[in-house]
């Protein structure tokens, strides 16, 4: 029995060191990029992962893989949603595979996680989704190798909040997701908002996942001109259905993810009219776009999301920088530099890269419309843009120093003095 | 049979071959292996109520998460625990758990079987709901992160000796844990699992020999908080969500309930598939989802019972060619 047993470690030993053998000799190749992406490519946030990888991966195959000159090597980690085993992954993908820069991270709790992993491995982390307002603003001396190609969670939020004072808006009641992203919205839109004169009279907070929605809505104050919303996921087609359901005949906005290409294809028609800000729309009426949709499309039988366009856009910024140095990687801290100081005419429109390392870009506030773009056939939703801000900052409307000495948005930050 | 001292050999020759083998593997495979001990700690605390007293408990994050906090807490946001102070976290750490399952316990040893494991649900969500709303202390649903190790007179920051260092805690609870299930004490649990009321006629007082195991799967579970913290370097309320306590309730089945060094093999194999496989393949999740059913249905005392029953396969092998030998003589 004992024999028997040690044969069998044996096998085991020996199986292991050659799986160890493989890795070791094909990290020793020098003429190729490798690229770390960790999106969660199971469990609840799966589809979205998909979204992600489908993006950075279409740019890699319109360029056939090649970055000026160098192989592009994507190795793809899923992260599971979960922060820790992001952490694993990316260790993996640094002491493993060696790669040059690791991109990706859905959640801001991800993002949170891998930014120590960048600044302790001195690897440079491209975040390309998660939009964890403090990555790149209170925190960021943190993160010497974080940059951000995305968002902060609070920058499409600000002019947002602004537009609704124009729309004449007075009182608003915030309904949000209870977690960190949640905050960062609704505490956006509604410093927002308070500093043209509107009020926020109410918050709720519907736990992340909720999905009935029946004990919070008879709760929202019938004195209020419109309702602010900030769903995630599920919580985003089941929100408007109840809303309608109840008679509700307030004008409705959302945060940028209530109602982005993820979810709007599920939609029905009840949120037709509703409105919300984010960095791109899929409806976006140019060529670029027009181009960008049809082909990912074709390929990918869907809408691009945001998350798709997100990286696609972090592949091309990459590329650029690469371009620059003749495919030859240039060092950590001279990479993150050159990122930083590039100027790119993208997908959603033109994008910098401010001194705290965050897009300054386009935000554009989009209505839900039912009709057909693009030369397809059938009558479908579309987030069309209504107005657009051109280049905002992380900070919006405010001054840095003043934003940066207050504390990031949290569940009683700012305060609701209207309630 | 195989005897008891070679049993413990073979635990032994494992556990020698695991720490020379696994640092001289790459860095990643350390990692795993690391994360895998801290964890197989928990697992291992929570099969002394599965597999030894009959309690199923799916709250056992719980103490975990109790551990992990409490170190992430510590050294955040008091500096405390970096140096040598870091054996006094432990300590912490193992009174905090035994001290969170002695308020549990109170109230969910008065339930056996599905009840038991409802209350347990119920009480593990409670601390998984503190974790995710009190945001001034734990960082709500961003966690918090704990980049430094602690540092006295060896650097735990190096990979290799941080594994060491958990290897020993792990070695040191297991032997612990082992001499635990073999003492009178331990005896009686099992009694208590096979036919409490027959204990209770006996004069034993079984509701305070459950609520002691209890206090004692809590206090490990606390242990394997503190070194879970520091292995993975964040610590967030997913460490105290109701999969991760069903993980380790299914690790211990997986291993084999009821002989402590299952739920050791139950961990490696689900950290293997979970961590290691999913960075090779897709479809990991099928290995590990064919993994489960099949020992569900094929091997209900887990891995552990496979000698058993290759034994007893022989055994009744041997048995019918004696049957048949003595059949032929007889003709």
């Amino acid at each position: 029995m004992t024999g028997n047993l040690l044969r069998r470690l044996k096998t085991v030993l020996l199986g292991g060191a050659l799986a160890v053998g493989a890795t070791a000799t094909s990290a020793q190749q020098q003429e190729e990029l490798r690229i770390g992406f960790l999106a969660p490519t199971t469990g609840i946030f799966a589809q979205i992962g998909k979204d992600m990888v489908d993006g950075f991966q279409m740019y890699l195959d319109e360029v056939k893989g090649d970055f000026g000159g160098v192989k592009v090597r994507l190795i793809v980690e899923d992260e599971q949603g979960k922060p820790d085993t992001a952490v694993t992954k990316v260790r993996k993908l640094i002491l493993q595979d060696k790669v040059h820069m690791f991109v990706g991270g859905l959640l801001a709790s991800t993002g949170y996680a891998l930014a120590p992993e960048s600044t302790s491995n001195k690897t440079v982390y491209v975040v390309s989704v998660a939009a964890a307002d403090d990555l790149t603003q209170r925190d960021l001396p943190k993160y010497p190798y974080l940059i951000r190609t995305s968002w902060t969670s609070s920058q499409p939020h600000h002019p947002f909040g602004q537009w609704a004072c124009e729309q004449g808006y007075k009182k608003i009641v915030a309904i949000g997701a209870d977690y960190a992203f949640g905050y960062e919205v609704v505490g956006g839109f509604q410093r927002g908002f308070e500093a043209c004169g509107g009020q926020i009279v109410q918050k709720i907070w519907p736990p992340l996942g909720t999905k009935d929605f029946g004990p919070y809505i008879p709760t929202i104050k019938a004195d209020a001109d419109a309702i602010f919303s900030l769903m995630v996921g599920p919580m985003a087609l089941q929100f408007p259905k109840q809303l309608a359901a109840a008679g509700n005949k307030k004008p409705v906005l959302g945060g940028g993810t209530s109602y982005d290409e993820f979810v709007l294809p599920a939609m029905g028609d009840e949120v037709i009219g509703h409105v919300s800000p984010l960095q791109y729309s899929a409806a976006l009426d140019t060529p670029k776009n027009a181009a960008f949709v049809k082909a990912y499309r074709t390929k990918y039988g869907k809408v691009p999301s945001y998350y798709s366009e997100s990286n696609y856009t972090s592949a091309q910024m990459i590329h650029e920088v690469m371009k620059a140095n003749k495919g030859k990687f240039p060092g950590p801290e001279a990479f993150v530099k050159q990122l930083n100081a590039l100027k790119v005419d993208t997908i959603r429109g033109p994008v910098v890269i401010d001194e705290m390392r965050n897009p300054v870009q386009n935000i554009y506030i989009k209505k839900v419309e039912k009709k057909k773009m693009f030369g397809y056939e059938k009558d479908e939703l579309w987030n069309t843009v209504i107005k657009t801000y051109p280049n905002v900052n992380q900070f919006g409307q405010f001054k840095k120093d003043e934003f940066l000495a207050t504390p990031v948005y949290d569940r009683n930050y700012p305060p609701c003095k209207h309630c | 049979m195989v005897s008891q001292t070679t049993k413990i050999m073979i635990v032994v020759a494992a556990l020698a071959a695991l720490a020379i083998i696994v640092p001289n593997t790459n860095s990643f495979v350390i990692l795993l292996a690391t994360r895998a001990l801290a964890f197989a700690i928990l697992v291992m605390s929570l099969d002394i109520l599965l597999g030894y007293t009959g309690l199923a408990s799916l709250g056992q994050a719980a103490y975990l998460g109790v551990g992990a906090y409490m170190t992430a807490i510590l050294a955040t946001k008091y500096q405390f625990g970096l140096g040598y102070d870091f054996w006094l976290v432990v300590v912490f750490g193992i009174l905090g758990g035994a001290a969170l399952a002695a308020v549990f316990g109170l109230l969910a040893i008065r339930a056996s079987g599905t009840y038991f494991l409802m209350i347990t649900l119920a009480l593990g969500q409670c601390v998984w709901g503190l974790a995710y709303r009190w945001n001034s202390l734990t960082g709500g649903d961003n966690g918090i992160n704990l980049r430094q190790r602690p540092k006295f007179g060896i650097d735990l920051a190096n990979e290799v000796t941080f594994f060491y260092l958990v290897f020993a805690f792990f070695a040191v609870s297991l032997l612990a844990m082992y001499v635990l299930v073999r003492s009178p004490f331990g005896r009686s649990l099992t009694g208590i699992r096979e036919q409490e009321l027959r204990m209770k006629i006996l004069g034993y007082n079984t509701w305070l020999h459950k609520y002691i195991a209890f206090i004692i799967a809590g206090g490990f579970g606390g242990l394997s908080g503190v070194l879970w913290a520091h292995t993975a370097g964040i610590v967030s309320p997913e460490n105290v969500v109701l999969t991760t306590s069903v993980d380790a309730l299914l690790m211990a089945v997986l291993g084999g309930a009821g002989t402590l060094v299952g739920g050791v093999i139950g961990s490696f194999i689900v950290f293997g598939l979970r961590e290691y496989l999913s960075t090779l393949v897709p479809w990991w999740q099928y290995v590990l989802g064919g993994v489960y059913v099949l020992t569900i249905l094929y091997l209900p005392s887990g891995l552990m019972g496979i000698p058993e029953r290759i034994r007893q396969r022989r055994l009744a092998s041997s048995n019918k060619a004696a049957d048949s030998k003595k059949l032929a003589a007889a003709s």
